[in-house]
């Protein structure tokens, strides 16, 4: 695995044959110098269970589904299949489905803080009777939404014409309301001693209802809130379906999905005198499988595995997985770059990915000596820490994930570059993505590495760069640290990738 | 469009609502379902009410749960149990949605109107319903599913017996955690209505893949199946089979399924007997109140004087008491707290020297805990002290613990202690509560928090009651009239508020010659609250007093009050006048 850090792909020695990763589809591209809204730019990626869904989350507080086309025939609306190339493939393909207002910018008085309506994380719940379940948190609130399809229905025959024009639609029941309370108030008073005969009274119906159309509805079922301190940073589901947890810097918290009023803190690393504070917590996830276990990573670069079995405060971990002995000399940057941006457990449940600012890190849960294997993602940028020290660009959250087989890990990088490693015993897979619509173009471009000379090449290939970019590094890799790559997430059944590019959603096959 | 005569109008307007935009309208139709029924009748309900409502699943919750619950009482409506069958459709479907509290709802409607039909009926149209839920494509219908075995399943015939059988051990392994709680929550119910032979073999193999499940959420759901099914089981098939499933259940891995066992144990020993009890569950016990967990101690610390009852005071000694020491030192104030609240319960089983020998050093610890709620529990169970180590031992060590708390810092913790001092006092006597109580309750009267002032006047008032007006005229009023000079306002209106509740107790003499002068006096005060306040008092005092004095001494001081520059003391004294009319006319 040492030689990750190399852009080039090499033959596979050993292992499954390196992907073949093709351009599938985008969703919100970009036009050349079109200005990007804060508010488009998607701050968090996720499949459901089964593939079928795919959710992001952005900065306006907006969570928009995509579903797959697929692998079923469709009934309903066609018209964003139009925007499909080719759809025939036999790769995972999306449409756009719906979106809804998630979470709105609030203010906390009390505390005289803005609080962002930024989508942190989405996690999809156990979908039933067709309808889509998911939970979606900003810094401090944690929504738990449904989405379903809903008849839209007319009424169309009443008793009472209040209106005296045509009864149509559904205004028949506001315009009624108002003119018969007194009705039902003297309603309720004959009713005691109001005397029905057996058979009733035939002149009474039942509305007549008609539903033309579904709609798409998105409703929030439970709010959990005010249980966080600080900002939250992950959600999880447990495997048991009926409990989650929540995450913020320095506690997670409990909750029962049912249960919005209350929640159990289960972790809690607040020193009694926040002057200790050396350490926060920056990722937390449950086990896939074990619903007593869960795992969350610290700004120290360890990752604690807790067994809720154990006790009810989980302040003590079971597990504790560091890199011993950092390599090299320590400098200032050491525990910076050292601090754990995202963990998330293999498929399996026995392996952890954690990603920190240099590199992926597996960790196989019963050896917590080392990780199993280290792949360099950006070696290259260690001379550079400084100038991105000085432009906070240190402090970039990566995501990182797994495919569903368990054998290749993914991450993204600056420049809207993504990393995908093979991690399988002996393979050496190491591929570079570009979110854009041909996402080889760097492997193309490092293969040709011996043209050192057509450094240029990367003013002409980046359209949106001038040619005195600045993030140009003697070697002709281009590093352009406005644009990163952050969310991704990889299909759980096939290979295939989503990635956010600021408001632009690629979606790549292999 | 239907011609509606006036008076069917309301109803007319009722169904309509039934599609109301307005969810309250939606709801308040609902409600009214019964009505609605009878204006449409048993036919027309039976033919189009009710596949109407059956189209009508997906609404919002409110309305849906609404739904469910008049459902389970339309029986009357639809023409009697003969035509209760038309009612399964449209709960089966409220059976499926996601919501927790609707499936609950229909599933409680169904085995109401189920327990009600003809058993041909049962057969015919329940049965089938259970075995389609339970085969439903989602899991809330299979969840739903496993609380109508116990109808479904005595009215089957045996193949159909069998059969529901095999669904129900299908139940217990389904994928879904969801369906697999459902079915162990459900298990003891549908065991009651299993025969026997069936009861050992194939509820007990249900039971075990239950006990072994890999979520903690269904472990700790079998662990109240044991009580159920040992309730069933002859005792030696109980000690047989739920005994040493019990005793795993004690040291499960997880804390939360041995604080369940440590909640439930009590119920567990009934269920298999004394003799077990002795030899395999009281170790068991012993281990939970050594548990690692404070949440599983706190539990188990809960249940120490019920465990004691079944068991002989040799055991108890023995094994127990020990522990209740080591409890009663716990780090976890929420664990002494618990013990506290009933310790005192064991003082009967133990017998009066090893309660004075043993328990009271224990108790007498707590009384000094740390923390006010432990210290609280003691003092609140006191009667049962009392009763066994009498009052001379108790003051000594009561009596610190009193004063502190009746100064704590928190207001709660005061007013959880002024609540106790009229039964201490009927407790320890005059004698002693002169010494050392007095002093508190008059200085009670002039706490910084109003909870507490006003807490204290009526604790003024329960004194008097307790030891009668001649002690109260010795060592209560005198104090109290005192304080009516108190610089501050608030601290007066409290004395007039105590003085209000005092002069029924004391009756009319010593409210005339004692109380009221200081009330009349008060009504000069700068303060317009203190004013009204008197009128108010004064109008309270009325129906105690004797005509002769309401008219010399009452209704000047009013008439004076009506003419005084503030509103609020003229509406008063107003009011106070009129009520004092309506006195002198009866």
């Amino acid at each position: 695995m040492s030689n990750g850090g190399a852009i080039a792909a090499v033959a596979p020695v050993g292992g499954p044959q390196p992907l073949d990763w093709k351009f599938s589809q985008v969703f919100g591209e970009r036009i050349a110098g079109e200005e990007v809204q804060e508010v488009d730019i998607i701050s968090s990626i996720e499949f459901d269970r089964t593939g079928d869904h795919l959710a992001t989350g952005d900065r306006g507080g907006r969570v928009v589904l995509f579903e797959r086309t697929d692998t079923r025939d469709h009934v309903g609306l066609r018209k964003d299949l139009e925007k499909m190339d080719c759809p025939m493939n036999r790769h995972p393909e999306f449409r756009y489905k719906t979106e809804f207002q998630s979470h709105e910018p609030e203010f906390d008085y009390l505390k005289s803080l803005e609080i962002e309506e930024k989508i942190n994380k989405i996690r999809w719940c156990q979908s039933a009777n067709g309808a889509l379940f998911l939970l979606s948190t900003n810094d401090k609130t944690i929504k738990f939404w449904k989405v379903h399809e809903k008849k839209v229905k007319k009424v169309c025959d009443v008793n009472v014409d209040s209106t005296k024009a045509t009864v149509n639609g559904s205004i028949v029941g506001s315009s009624i309301s108002t003119s018969s309370k007194q009705y039902i108030e003297s309603g309720r008073c004959i009713d005691n001693n109001f005397s029905f005969p057996t058979t009733g009274f035939p002149s009474l119906q039942l509305p007549v209802v008609t539903s033309i159309e579904t709609n798409l509805m998105a409703r929030c079922r439970r709010i959990y809130a005010h249980a966080h301190d600080y900002h939250i940073n992950s959600i999880s589901n447990n495997s048991d379906g009926e409990t989650f947890i929540s995450a913020d810097d320095l506690r997670i918290n409990l909750w029962n999905l049912e249960i919005s009023n209350q929640s159990f803190n289960i972790v809690d690393v607040k020193p009694a005198n926040m002057e200790d504070l050396t350490e926060v917590i920056t990722s937390a996830e449950f086990h896939p499988k074990h619903c007593n276990m869960l795992a969350y990573s610290s700004s120290k670069g360890s990752i604690r595995l807790i067994d809720m079995r154990q006790s009810a405060l989980c302040d003590s971990h079971s597990k504790l997985f560091e890199e011993q002995g950092a390599l090299g000399t320590r400098s200032f940057f050491t525990d910076i770059i050292a601090s754990i941006s995202d963990i998330k457990f293999a498929k399996d449940g026995r392996h952890i990915l954690s990603r920190d600012y240099m590199t992926l890190k597996l960790w196989d849960i019963n050896m917590d000596s080392g990780p199993v294997a280290t792949f360099q993602v950006h070696e290259h940028l260690r001379p550079k820490l400084c100038d991105l020290y000085e432009n906070d660009s240190i402090f970039d959250k990566f995501e990182c994930c797994l495919s569903g087989d368990g054998l290749r890990v993914a991450t993204g990088s600056y420049s809207n570059l993504l990393r995908v490693f093979g991690c399988s015993e002996g393979s050496t897979e190491a591929t570079t993505l570009e979110a854009s619509k041909n996402p080889m173009r760097r492997q193309g471009q490092t293969s040709s590495r011996p043209l050192r000379s057509l450094g240029s090449l990367s003013g002409v290939v980046r359209r949106v760069k001038g040619a005195d970019n600045p993030g140009v590094d003697a070697n002709g890799n281009a590093f352009d640290f406005t644009t990163k790559l952050l969310h991704l997430a990889w299909h759980p059944t096939e290979n295939s990738l989503a990635c956010a590019a600021s408001n632009s959603l690629y979606m790549y096959y292999a | 469009m239907a011609m509606i005569d006036e008076p069917l109008y309301p109803i007319a307007v009722l169904i309509d609502e039934l599609k109301n935009e307005d969810i309250q309208l939606r709801l308040n139709s609902i409600r009214r379902l019964s009505t609605i029924a009878r204006a449409l009748g048993e036919e027309r309900t039976r033919k189009e009410l009710i596949p109407f409502l059956g189209e009508n699943n997906d609404d919002d919750d409110e309305v849906l749960l609404a739904m469910a619950e008049e459902l389970g009482v339309f029986i009357p409506y639809v023409g009697g149990v003969e035509h209760a069958n038309v009612l399964l459709p449209p709960l089966e479907t409220l059976c499926t949605v996601e919501e927790t509290c609707v499936r609950d709802k229909a599933v409680e409607s169904l085995c109401r109107i189920g327990a009600q039909m003809r058993e041909q009926d049962l057969v015919e149209y329940f049965i089938p319903l259970v075995k389609r839920l339970a085969a439903g494509e989602w899991f809330t219908a299979r969840v739903s599913s496993c609380g109508l075995f116990q109808i479904a399943y005595p009215s089957a015939p045996e193949a159909l017996k069998t059969e529901l059988r095999a669904i129900y051990s299908q139940l217990c392994q389904d994928d879904m955690p969801m369906v697999r709680r459902s079915a162990a929550t459900n298990l003891g119910k549908f065991a009651a209505t299993v025969e026997a032979p069936h009861l050992k073999v194939d509820i007990m193999s249900m039971f075990d893949d239950l006990t072994q499940d890999d979520q903690d959420s269904v472990r700790l759901l079998a662990v109240e199946g044991c009580a159920a099914l040992g309730k069933l089981l002859e005792p030696q098939d109980c000690v047989a089979h739920i005994l040493p499933v019990i005793v795993n259940f004690s040291q499960d891995k997880s804390w939360r399924v041995r604080y369940m066992v440590a909640n439930q144990l009590y119920e567990l020993c009934e269920a298999v007997g004394p003799e077990p009890t002795r030899s395999d569950l009281v170790p068991a016990y012993v281990r939970l109140l050594r548990d690692n967990e404070a949440e599983v101690r706190i539990a188990a610390a809960g249940k120490v004087t019920k465990f004691c009852r079944i068991l002989n005071p040799e055991l108890a000694i023995q094994h127990i008491l020990p522990c209740v020491k080591e409890l009663s030192t716990d780090s976890s104030q929420h664990v002494r707290s618990a013990l506290a609240s009933v310790i005192m319960g064991m003082a009967p089983v133990l017998g009066k020297d090893p309660t004075i020998e043993q328990l009271l050093p224990i108790f007498l610890s707590l009384l000094k805990d740390e923390f006010p709620d432990v210290r609280l529990n003691i003092i609140s169970k006191l009667d049962q002290v009392n009763q066994v180590i009498g009052i001379d031992l108790l003051s000594q060590s009561l009596l610190p613990a009193i004063v502190e708390l009746a100064e704590d810092r928190h207001w709660r913790v005061r007013l959880a202690i002024i609540e106790y001092i009229p039964l201490l006092a009927s407790q320890l006597g005059v004698a002693f509560f002169d010494d050392k109580l007095g002093a508190l309750c008059m200085q009670w009267l002039k706490d910084k928090v109003y909870s507490i002032r006003d807490a204290a006047a009526n604790n003024v008032k329960r004194l008097a009651e307790e030891f009668g007006p001649d002690w109260a005229m010795q060592h209560i009023v005198p104090q109290v009239l005192d304080m009516i000079n108190n610089p501050h306002y608030l601290y007066r209106m409290t004395i007039l508020h105590a003085i209000s509740l005092l002069a029924p107790v004391m009756g009319s003499d010593i409210t005339c010659s004692k109380l009221l002068p200081v009330v009349i006096n008060a009504s000069k005060d700068r303060v317009p609250n203190i004013k009204f306040n008197v009128a108010k008092v004064l109008q309270s005092v009325i129906p105690i007093v004797d005509q002769s004095v309401v008219e010399k001494t009452i209704r000047p001081c009013l008439v004076e009050l009506t003419e005084d520059p503030d509103v609020d003391v003229r509406f008063f004294a107003t009011q106070a006048l009129e009520s004092s009319n309506q006195v002198m006319m009866c």
